[in-house]
């Protein structure tokens, strides 16, 4: 039993090692100015960690293998003081390491910046829909009030209030659709219920709150379509609630602007 | 010293129902407690398993219950996760075991409160019936998930299952706080009070502080909850909105309200749920620590660090539960804040895992089955803990929040490693609760199935989460990169099964062995605490006739001692 035990342990151990080196599934190639930085901090985790895991399954392993020394003195029977402190001291000093490093990257990715020319989108959740809306040409968003103008089958599902002047030239898509190497202001909002808007090839998420407007940024570094998740619940359909970003060139996206200026609604 | 024996009761002098079902007896409340958790994870796991079915399979028909849909998958994932953190988790380690080895451990004769421990009991088990009802409300279970976000939650309109169905959950989850409260106003007093002479708090069993800690966080904890059910219930019904904020449109309907906060939700329900999770895990540690070295035949290594872990995990535990919300919209500054105090609980909690790897060292091990379960626990939870530090970190935390990875973190570290814990006190304290052993070759077949079905269910999600597959997904059609991850879903499925058929081989052992299994001696484990120094089972007086003085620590296992006597009972006189 003893040696059975060892032997399982091991081979959970390589089994581990074995599925993460082999890896069948593993990120999406990142196409946002975020994704370095992150799956940098992501490789440093996970290589300490999985140092860690190794470590301690075979330290286990080890315990268990020790041949009962039968010892007749009573030294490290209830503990020993220097030990223990040693090993708090060690492992409190790599998790401290660890934390600051990644509050680094937390820090640079959650601070406002700005940046001539950058591109302002609303990104709305609904059930079970992303709307991105862009406020034309004047740069303004007109006011929204869903509860009044947002009538079904009526061509305005994020309910832009007629009366204002802002609000003609918005445009509204239904596909997020970016200048490559533009920075991005985003300001996320929920129609109804709690949704995240999450597009796993830019590593970014960030939860759609109902009477929160939450601001964010994005940059993207290549051109392509990149698939949108909802990450958070939002009922039956959240497994569907799926949209597109196509990053293009900044001729490209130019384009397709003034497409919708004097053709709104067009994708 | 020669112990009187117990004076002999008339045992059968008590009508059924005063014996088994209103009972005052904290034996036998503990009891009840172990077949509520039965009931609930036997329907909790039928659902997890009609749920890994449903997400590669979703058009087959199973027998009785037909295509299953994708309301029925929300329906059944709350329902599996408030099953299982509620009625499982939180109960099984903390009032089926306690109730029933807390007094006998700290040499009470009952708890301080036996009437409220009845209470306590009954109310859980209105509030079980109560959750279960839902499934024949109209509409169905809740399917907002066990943490129940407003305003998916607040809104009848939102989806199937929010109307009767939610309003079933809020109610049952409501009466589960209070049984808890009673229960844990019980563990605190009969802890600080009805120790035996000379059991002070630095001679009891870990098991006996794992408990008592566990029950002040379940007292501040559960009070948070009972307070947020309400007002969600209020803003349901009564007009309120305290979560729902103004100028919504849900399925084209404007909502009546304004002013509420969403966030206010989560962070009330976090601030109870995350010291849930060690609600759940503290006694688990307890037990492991506790099995450990009665099976090492060694001390605790390092008594004193588990005592100040155990304190310092259940007062790090209330400041850690914006760790949930990173991704909420929370201030970033405060994401910071969560994600300091987060990485802090990974220190007492590594130091347990020192602790525990420092009793086996050197030790003469005798692998038993709830040995076998132990190391399993200590396996599952150095696996499981290690990405906790990952996910504390909010800039990673933020990608990986709310996909597999986390489900793999939390199945591995709460579910897994507490069900090992779970398994192991069952296959140990049997003897004491019901005067039989468990079958050991069928309790180690059950080890090595469960051992390796849990790792071969749960390792591979951490890909699944890496390559960013959103959790609480009824069907893969949906969005194509989750689409392309089928085959490591199915075999995901295909491990479950296993894993969970091999938990028949645990129900057949423990049915089997309540009828037939072979008688148990006093002192099967030849273990020190005090439940041990009566006869098996612990009859109805339990510790009454004994009057035990403690003259001993918990764990005095003799060094270089070859015979079966290489322990000293807590209550043995001092030499």
């Amino acid at each position: 039993m003893a040696i059975a035990l060892r032997i399982a342990l091991v081979l959970i151990t390589l089994g581990c090692v074995f599925l993460f080196v082999s890896h069948p599934l593993w990120f999406p190639a990142g196409v946002s100015a975020q994704a370095r930085p992150l799956d940098h901090d992501f490789y440093v985790a996970f290589w300490v960690l999985g140092a860690l895991f190794i470590a301690g399954q075979l330290v286990l392993v080890w315990v268990l293998a020790k041949r009962s020394t039968n010892q007749r003195s009573t030294r490290n029977w209830y503990g020993n003081g220097r030990l223990e402190i040693g090993w708090t001291v060690i492992i409190a000093t790599i998790f401290l390491w660890f934390h600051l490093s990644g509050g680094q990257l937390w820090s640079r990715m959650m601070s406002p910046v700005k940046e001539a020319g950058q591109l302002h989108i609303e990104v709305t959740g609904a059930q079970f829909q992303w709307y991105f809306r862009y406020p034309g040409p004047d740069g303004v968003f007109g006011r929204t009030e869903p509860v009044k103008f947002a009538k079904p089958e009526e061509g305005n599902p994020l309910g832009i209030d007629p009366a204002d002047p802002a609000g003609r030239d918005d445009i509204v898509s239904t596909t997020m659709v970016l200048p490559v190497g533009r920075l991005v202001q985003l300001h996320l909002r929920a129609q109804d219920v709690v949704h995240s808007l999450f597009i796993p090839a830019m590593r970014f998420k960030q939860d759609t709150v109902p009477g929160m407007e939450i601001h964010s940024h994005l940059m993207p570094t290549q051109v392509g379509t990149f698939e949108i998740a909802c990450a958070e619940l939002c009922g039956l359909g959240h497994y569907r609630m799926r949209a597109l970003v196509r990053v293009v060139s900044e001729a490209e996206f130019e384009k397709w602007l003034n497409a919708q200026i004097s053709a709104p609604g067009q994708p | 010293m020669q112990k009187a024996s117990p004076i002999p009761t008339a045992p059968h002098t008590q009508g059924f129902l005063r014996r088994y079902i209103f009972t005052t007896d904290h034996k036998m409340i503990g009891r009840q407690y172990f077949f509520l958790s039965l009931a609930a994870v036997l329907v909790g796991a039928w659902l997890s398993l009609l749920m890994r079915i449903h997400i590669v399979w979703p058009k087959a028909a199973l027998p009785f219950l037909g295509e299953i849909k994708p309301e029925n998958y929300l329906a059944y994932l709350t329902m599996h996760g408030t099953l299982m953190v509620f009625f499982v988790l939180s109960m099984v380690p903390q009032n089926g075991f306690g109730t029933f080895f807390l007094p006998l451990q700290l040499g009470a004769s009952e708890m301080a409160f036996p009437r409220l421990n009845m209470l306590g009991f009954s109310t859980a088990l209105l509030s079980f019936f109560v959750l279960l009802a839902a499934f024949f409300a109209p509409g169905g279970p809740s399917g907002a998930g066990w943490t129940q976000y407003p305003p998916l939650s607040a809104i009848a309109a939102a989806g199937p299952g929010q109307a009767l169905g939610t309003d079933l959950w809020l109610v049952s989850i409501g009466l589960f706080c209070l049984a808890s409260i009673m229960s844990a106003i019980n563990f605190v007093t009969t802890t600080l009070k009805r120790r035996a002479p000379g059991m002070t708090l630095m001679r009891m069993p870990l098991t006996c502080w794992a408990w008592f800690v566990t029950a002040v966080l379940i007292l501040l904890a559960f009070g948070v909850l009972v307070a947020a059910v309400i007002m969600l219930m209020l803003d349901r019904h009564a007009g309120t909105s305290f979560f729902v904020p103004g100028g919504l449109l849900v399925s084209g309907k404007a909502v009546e309200h304004s002013g509420g906060s969403p966030l206010l939700w989560q962070h009330l329900f976090w601030f109870f749920g995350h010291p849930e999770v060690y609600i759940a895990i503290l006694p688990a540690m307890g037990v492991t620590s506790h099995l450990l070295s009665t099976f090492a035949r060694k001390p605790v290594f390092g008594y004193k660090a588990m005592v100040g872990a155990t304190l310092a995990i259940g007062g790090l535990g209330f400041m850690v539960w914006g760790h949930h919300m990173f991704a909420s919209g929370m201030d970033p500054h405060a994401g910071f804040a969560f994600s300091s105090l987060t990485t802090a609980i990974a220190v007492p909690s590594a130091v347990k895992t020192f602790n525990w790897v420092g009793t086996l060292y050197g030790g003469r091990i005798r692998y038993t089955t709830p040995l076998l379960f132990s190391v399993g626990f200590v396996s599952l939870f150095i696996t499981g803990g290690l990405t906790g530090p990952l996910l504390a970190q909010p800039a990673l935390d933020v990608y990986l929040h709310d996909t597999y990875f986390v489900v793999a973190h939390f199945h591995l570290i709460m579910a897994m490693a507490g069900l090992f814990a779970v398994f192991a006190a069952t296959y140990f304290w049997f003897p004491k609760m019901f005067g039989r052993m468990l079958n050991e070759r069928l309790g180690r077949l059950h080890f090595w199935l469960t051992l390796f079905g849990a790792y071969a269910t749960f390792m591979p999600m951490h890909l699944l989460g890496i390559a960013g597959h959103p959790r609480r997904y009824s069907e893969l059609t949906g969005v194509q990169y989750v689409t392309a991850m089928l085959p490591l879903q199915r075999f995901i499925t295909l491990a479950a099964i296993v894993t969970l058929a091999a938990q028949l081989i645990f129900l057949i052992n423990l049915f089997w062995s309540l009828r037939k299994g072979a008688a148990a001696e006093a002192n099967p484990w030849r273990c020190t605490s005090l439940e041990w120094t009566l006869p098996s089972p612990a009859p109805k007086d339990g510790l009454t006739e004994r009057n035990p003085f403690v003259s001993h620590g918990p764990y005095e296992y003799l060094p270089g001692a070859e015979s079966d006597e290489d322990f000293v009972m807590q209550d043995a006189p001092a030499s």
